[in-house]
């Protein structure tokens, strides 16, 4: 699969091709700045963008503006954003639209690298990755309301959920067995009053609008 | 620093032509308002009607007085270097408006009335102490070469009163001891004069407490912006560096782990440690950076750089944010200090289970509060964090208290105006 690289440290991005190599992916462009991603993804029509949010000029949001301008643009192409920090708003924005083929993380992640090789793939495949810390701040601002009505594993599961996870993967990091998972998850949407969706990232968008209609 | 030798002399004669020169421009000006109240007093007098002539004097005096106090500004710089300070700030370019207003404000104000006290009635004072330090110069010259000139005087006028071996050397000695007071005379009273202009022309002492309370303040913003600015350059540099190299670090160690498979042993477990080593480290350091000014804070405000701070902590924390609108950015970046500082607080010393973050507007106040159920004890003058926090808070003229008894709750409530 082909990938286009938009990064504003040479340093890091030199590692970056490295690691998707390494994921058997295909780098056809580093780029510096989000003009110059655009243009890259015009010309190559790669599979998937691995973008940072704060590029030059304004070193801001760019990477937010751009990974939109490219769903708009090139629905097809899977977008992950890296940062040094990750917010719930900027999260809010890029899921706004679609939420399969999206992954937004912290940059520290891709030190892990199996792991992250694994994210982006499942990301390129049209699943949803989000970091558990966006994910943290999403449940703050429904901390009063029916989340109390969870318990803890519930919780768990309910952020895992949020991280774009399948039920092997929850079952996998919780050292449950799937029909617990599935289990946790049919309680879950009962207490939560959300519609019952199957499995992929329709659950996601799920567990998503839930999270996010709080947003004030 | 006054040289000694020869130089002296000439010091003192310069200084006195100064003074003299400061002195005789005075006296003019000291009289100027003369002829206006004498002419009221005789065409009073001739008519027997008091009010025309004095409503016309007064108009006379009260808008003559803002330019002779200019001129007096201009005597006492070009003579003694000494600014009196205007008494109004500059109105800026000139226009009807801003004539309008600096008229009716001259008219109403107190400054207007020291003016025309000093040109109506100190002047003449003042013009009288200049002659006769004038008529001193002058005699005093005159006695100390009365033997230069005593012989032109005729003869009948000379016998009376010149003898030479008599009233002349009486005459020379008083001359000389005129002279030698002289620059201290003249000093003197160009010292007085200057003071009398000060107090009476310049700023009144609440004037001068009022501009300085806004210069004060206008210096305490520029200072609160440079840190803000130190702080977001900081940051920038540290996130576009340090940070960027650390990332990297960490991914090249993860990538010689997983794509090594056939380490030895022991490298293995020294590769994976410092691979653990540096997740750490970026941690650490974002968590520093991010209490410093995230880009966030100015990009989407108050309410969106807080969650991320709340959801880095341990602790559960229960977030709510009601702004209307977004407040002003000095405040803004205060009020993400205090929750930021906080809640390092709860994590550090606390112990609490359950952290609320509360922000609000009530009124023209932006309302901090970060409440924990923790152990309590908290003393804001012990710990240098929470007085931090306090003067920073100040350093808005904002409200700062701790509530904290031992065995908890612990309240920390900043106050921060915020009228835009």
């Amino acid at each position: 699969m082909r990938a286009v690289i938009a990064e504003d440290s040479v340093l890091l991005r030199v590692g970056l091709v490295k690691v998707l190599e390494m994921g058997g992916f295909q780098v056809v462009a580093e780029v510096g700045d989000a003009p110059s991603l655009l243009a890259a993804v015009e010309q190559h029509r790669p599979e998937l963008a691995l973008v940072d949010v704060r590029m030059p000029p304004a070193f801001t949001d760019e990477g937010v503006r751009a990974a939109l301008e490219i769903r708009r643009s090139r629905p097809g192409t899977a977008v992950v954003l890296l940062s040094q920090y990750v917010e719930e708003r900027y999260a809010a924005d890029l899921l706004s639209a679609d939420t399969s083929g999206v992954g937004y993380l912290l940059k520290q992640r891709v030190a892990d690298v199996t792991e992250f090789v694994e994210t982006v793939r499942r990301v390129a495949a049209g699943g949803t990755a989000l970091d558990p810390q966006v994910v943290a701040q999403l449940l703050l601002r429904r901390s009063s309301d029916p989340l109390e009505r969870l318990t803890p594993r519930e919780r768990d599961v309910l952020a895992l959920m949020a991280e774009g996870h399948s039920n092997t993967g929850i079952a996998e990091s919780l050292t449950i067995g799937e029909s617990a998972v599935a289990k946790h998850i049919n309680n879950i949407f009962a207490k939560l009053d959300l519609p019952v969706a199957d499995t992929g990232h329709r659950r996601v968008l799920a567990v998503l609008r839930f999270l996010g209609t709080s947003q004030a | 620093m006054i040289r000694p030798g020869p130089r002296r002399p000439a010091l003192r004669a310069r200084r006195l032509r100064r003074d003299a020169g400061f002195l005789a421009v005075g006296v003019p000006l000291h009289l100027a308002l003369v002829p206006v109240w004498s002419w009221a007093a005789t065409f009073t007098a001739r008519t027997g009607h008091w009010k025309p002539a004095f409503q016309v004097a007064a108009v006379l005096v009260v808008l003559g007085a803002p330019l002779l106090t200019a001129v007096q500004r201009v005597r006492h710089r070009a003579f003694l270097g000494v600014d009196v300070a205007p008494p109004e700030p500059d109105p800026g370019p000139w226009s009807w408006a801003v004539a309008a207003r600096q008229v009716s404000r001259w008219l109403s104000s107190a400054q207007t009335w020291r003016q025309v006290g000093y040109h109506l009635l100190l002047g003449p004072l003042l013009a009288a102490a200049e002659l006769l330090v004038l008529a001193a110069a002058v005699a005093g010259l005159a006695g100390a070469t009365a033997y230069g000139w005593a012989w032109a005087v005729p003869a009948p006028g000379r016998r009376g009163w010149l003898g030479y071996a008599t009233q002349l050397p009486c005459y020379t000695l008083a001359g000389l001891l005129l002279l030698a007071a002289l620059p201290w005379l003249a000093g003197a009273t160009a010292r007085g004069e200057s003071r009398a202009a000060a107090a009476l022309l310049g700023p009144s002492r609440s004037q001068r407490l009022q501009r300085r309370v806004e210069h004060l303040a206008e210096s305490r913003t520029g200072l609160i912006e440079a840190v803000d600015a130190e702080r977001r350059r900081i940051e920038r540099d540290l996130h576009d560096g340090t940070q960027q190299r650390l990332v990297s670090l960490a991914v090249n160690l993860g990538l010689v782990l997983a794509t090594t498979p056939d380490l030895p042993a022991g490298a293995r477990t020294a590769l994976a440690e410092a691979h653990l080593e540096a997740k750490d480290a970026i941690a650490e350091l974002n968590d520093l950076v991010r209490g410093l000014h995230p880009a966030v804070l100015e990009d989407r405000g108050l309410d969106a750089a807080l969650s991320g701070l709340a959801a880095r902590l341990p602790v559960p924390v229960r977030l709510r944010v009601d702004l209307d609108e977004r407040v002003p950015p000095g405040v803004e970046s205060v009020a993400y200090f205090v929750v930021s500082e906080a809640l390092t607080n709860v994590t550090k010393h606390a112990g609490a289970t359950r952290t609320e973050v509360t922000v609000e507007q009530v009124g023209p106040v932006l309302r901090v509060n970060v409440t924990d159920n923790g152990l309590g004890g908290a003393d804001p003058s012990a710990g240098t964090g929470l007085s931090g926090l306090a003067r920073r808070v100040g350093s808005v003229d904002g409200s700062f208290h701790v509530t904290s008894p031992v065995g908890g709750p612990t309240t920390v409530t900043a106050e921060l105006p915020c009228a835009r």
